[in-house]
């Protein structure tokens, strides 16, 4: 009994109060700002980015990057650059495509559009079906951390529910293997209407570092309406909490 | 046969094949334990470059070539080790064996040589009065990697349970021989996310093999903290399950909250929280100045003393212990006879560890590992070998951190690349034995020939199937989490 209470005092306060305004590690890299008028046009980033991420004008597609840094490492003029901001998910696609000289404020103020169907049927509660389809396991410890004790999404209202019956939406992970395509249709099918559709991850927005592989079957996205992407490999806890509690509308 | 070591870049035109019946009598009658067989087709036959272990952890390597349309008798049959290797063979190359105990699809490739989906993996049947099947997955209650799992049981006795994987499968090994030498960092990272150091470690070390480079000492150490670190993390978060299973909810989040201080001390690092991006070719991306020293070393002394205040208290407790004592037992003649590695061979007193294999001086220095309970197999055993192990690990970053080497953290040298080599790259990570094996290509612009990688869930999940048998139901989430075993690593 004492033992536990000394761990009870010990484990001490681990949550994190302000979800909205806590800040990750500075080697972080999150949002890339490239500057092209440092750019010396030596091509070397682009043409050694895994997922070609990077576009002649530098405009750099995070539902694409795998943020591994082998473009900061090959710059020779230092116009490559990550920042520690984090708050990177979006509702759009499109958005994910970072033309060089926005600032953080300004993508965050736009990236993600709040509906208000949304807002008003799931903005109190969320429950969330995960689908880890092809994944690594990196997205799925990174969800599963929104949970715990540090990042403790639950407080907000936001779970992930044991059936897809319970479920509000799904969340998927990964790349979308042949092998998973039709547990994840079927599990789509067994969430009750209405519901959404989250990405969680390069893999999952874009097939990623696997996107060549004829392993993977994506059709699944061609087929449903996506209302959230949340891009990382794999993407902070304080992203995937930043985005989801954005599009619920409860960033106040 | 030849003996071989780690690390060792074998001229392909120096082996020789040997008919299989003879390579077949030796490996049966040594008991050699087979630890991974690279592949590749050479015209109609299958090159088989067999990697092998003695008792004695000598390794030997053999080149068999394999006819197609011939049926060859089995290894696996005597030998368990060798199963999943013959499964992986007919799989992928079509190889016919005449009386492997358990020859069924594993991963269910696009180009496979069955012709079955995964609607028709052919499970065991179990037939009799009382007996009903109880079939879960491949989506789980959480966020869990899917996996399909089916349970033979009279009432609520398990009598076998049957593991079906392959929904992962994303073709990593043959991504690793297409396209650019860049991405395959990244890929390496990818097979794994919780082994993603382990996994980069063994590929770079492949590489440099390959360009004759020596990585510089400073470097091999961060590169040996992140391995650890990585080590240490998996143990807590596998911890903080075993507690949340038994509703032991106190142990449950100071384990997880445990575990952040260790990834986010890896993230202080590189600037990710599974140390992807840290590893480069001849060294690290990243060095530790003497600000992150001080503050690693602050907070690491901190974890260390947590995690020892969880081991006092939780296993500790009456009502912890009686949960975990006995349930999921794995015999130690079982583990060693089928070859499991890393806590789920240990922890039932089998004694492998890939690190002596290692070319590491950080693990020279080791002293022998003593255990603080009796190895019994159980999920008890499993739970506290994995705090000692965590606390092992976190004490030797700690020393590595006190004396941490001088000097450059990349390699400026830079030899011709070896072409046509067969390359070995042994290592130990969070689950026990990792092995990347490739031949190498004509030049660094086509790598490799063919990749092979072994993660050892890909022998330890029989491991789990064994320990429910005789237990209930209910006990199966527990010896899951007690092995926490990888289904991305696996599938691949």
């Amino acid at each position: 009994m004492i033992q536990s209470l000394r761990l009870f005092f010990k484990q001490g306060r681990q949550y994190i109060g302000n979800l909205f305004t806590a800040q990750v590690d500075k080697k972080y890299r999150g949002f890339p700002q490239f500057k092209p008028n440092l750019c010396t046009h030596c091509n070397k980033c682009i043409s050694n980015c895994p997922v070609q991420a990077i576009s002649e004008d530098l405009t750099v597609d995070i539902g694409k990057c795998q943020f591994c840094g082998e473009c900061i490492k090959l710059c020779p003029s230092g116009a490559a650059t990550f920042t520690n901001f984090h708050h990177t998910g979006a509702t759009d696609r499109e958005t994910l495509k970072i033309t060089p000289g926005t600032t953080p404020e300004e993508y965050e103020k736009n990236a993600i559009q709040i509906r208000k169907e949304i807002v008003a049927m799931f903005g109190r509660s969320l429950k969330l079906r995960s689908v880890s389809a092809g994944g690594c396991n990196g997205c799925e410890l990174e969800l599963n951390a929104t949970g715990n004790v540090n990042f403790d999404l639950g407080r907000y209202g936001i779970d992930i529910a044991a059936s897809p019956r319970h479920a509000d939406g799904i969340i998927i992970s990964g790349p979308i293997s042949c092998n998973m395509a039709y547990a994840l249709q079927a599990t789509y099918d067994a969430v009750p209407e209405p519901k959404i559709v989250i990405l969680l991850g390069s893999c999952a927005i874009s097939g990623g570092v696997f996107a060549n592989s004829p392993e993977l079957d994506r059709d699944f996205l061609e087929k449903n309406k996506i209302d959230l992407y949340i891009p990382g490999c794999p993407p902070h806890p304080l992203t995937i909490a930043n985005a989801i509690l954005a599009f619920l509308n409860r960033k106040k | 046969m030849i003996e071989v070591k780690n690390n060792q870049c074998i001229d392909l035109t120096d082996l020789h094949s040997v008919p299989y019946d003879y390579f077949m009598d030796t490996a049966v009658a040594q008991k050699f334990r087979c630890m991974n067989i690279a592949a590749r087709r050479n015209k109609e036959n299958i090159d088989a470059f067999i990697l092998m272990t003695s008792a004695s952890s000598t390794l030997y390597l053999e080149y068999v070539e394999f006819k197609p349309g011939k049926v060859y008798p089995s290894i696996g049959k005597t030998v368990p080790s060798w199963i999943n290797f013959e499964r992986e063979l007919a799989e992928n190359f079509g190889v016919k064996y005449a009386d492997n105990p358990w020859l069924k699809p594993i991963r269910f490739p696009k180009d496979a040589c069955h012709k079955l989906s995964m609607a028709e993996y052919p499970f065991f049947k179990e037939n009799g009065s009382g007996v009903h099947e109880v079939a879960v997955g491949p989506v789980h209650a959480g966020v869990i990697e899917p996996g399909h799992f089916r349970f033979m049981c009279r009432g609520e006795k398990i009598d076998h349970l049957e593991i079906q994987l392959g929904y992962q499968h994303r073709g990593i090994e043959n991504l690793m021989c297409q396209g650019k030498i860049a991405s395959k960092r990244v890929l390496a990272e990818s097979i794994c996310s919780d082994s993603a150091v382990i996994n980069s470690y063994l590929y770079f070390n492949i590489l440099e093999n390959a360009l004759k480079i020596t990585v510089p000492e400073r470097a091999l150490a961060i590169r040996t903290i992140a391995v650890e670190l990585e080590k240490a993390a998996l143990h807590l978060s596998t911890l903080s399950g075993i507690a949340n299973d038994i509703g032991y909810v106190m142990g449950a989040a100071f384990a997880g909250a445990t575990r952040t201080y260790i990834i986010n001390s890896l993230q202080s690092i590189c600037g990710n929280r599974f140390g992807r991006g840290l590893m480069t070719l001849g060294g690290v991306a990243f060095d530790i100045d003497d600000e992150l020293n001080s503050k690693l070393t602050d907070t690491l002394n901190m974890v260390y003393d947590r995690v020892s205040h969880l081991r006092n208290t939780m296993m500790e407790s009456p009502g912890v212990r009686s949960r975990l004592e006995l349930t999921g037992t794995v015999s130690k003649e079982t583990a060693a006879a089928t070859g499991f590695t890393g806590v789920a061979g240990r922890a039932s007193g089998v004694d492998i560890d890939g690190r002596i294999f290692m070319d590491n001086p950080f693990y020279k220095q080791q002293p022998e590992t003593k255990y603080s309970f009796i190895r019994k197999g159980d999920v008890f055993s499993r739970t506290c070998l994995r705090i000692d192990e965590a606390l092992a690990s976190l004490k030797l970053v700690l020393d590595i951190l006190k004396k941490l080497p001088s000097g450059a953290i990349l390699s400026a040298e830079c030899g011709k690349f070896a072409s046509n080599m067969l390359i070995l790259s042994i290592g130990e990570g969070p689950r026990g034995e990792y092995i990347h094996m490739a031949v190498t290509g004509p030049d660094e612009n086509v790598p490799f020939e063919s990749y092979k990688v072994k993660d050892p869930s890909f022998i330890n999940w029989f491991a789990l199937a064994l320990s429910v048998r005789n237990n209930q139901i209910s006990d199966f989430p527990l010896c899951n989490k007690s092995f926490d075993l990888s289904y991305s690593g696996n599938d691949l």
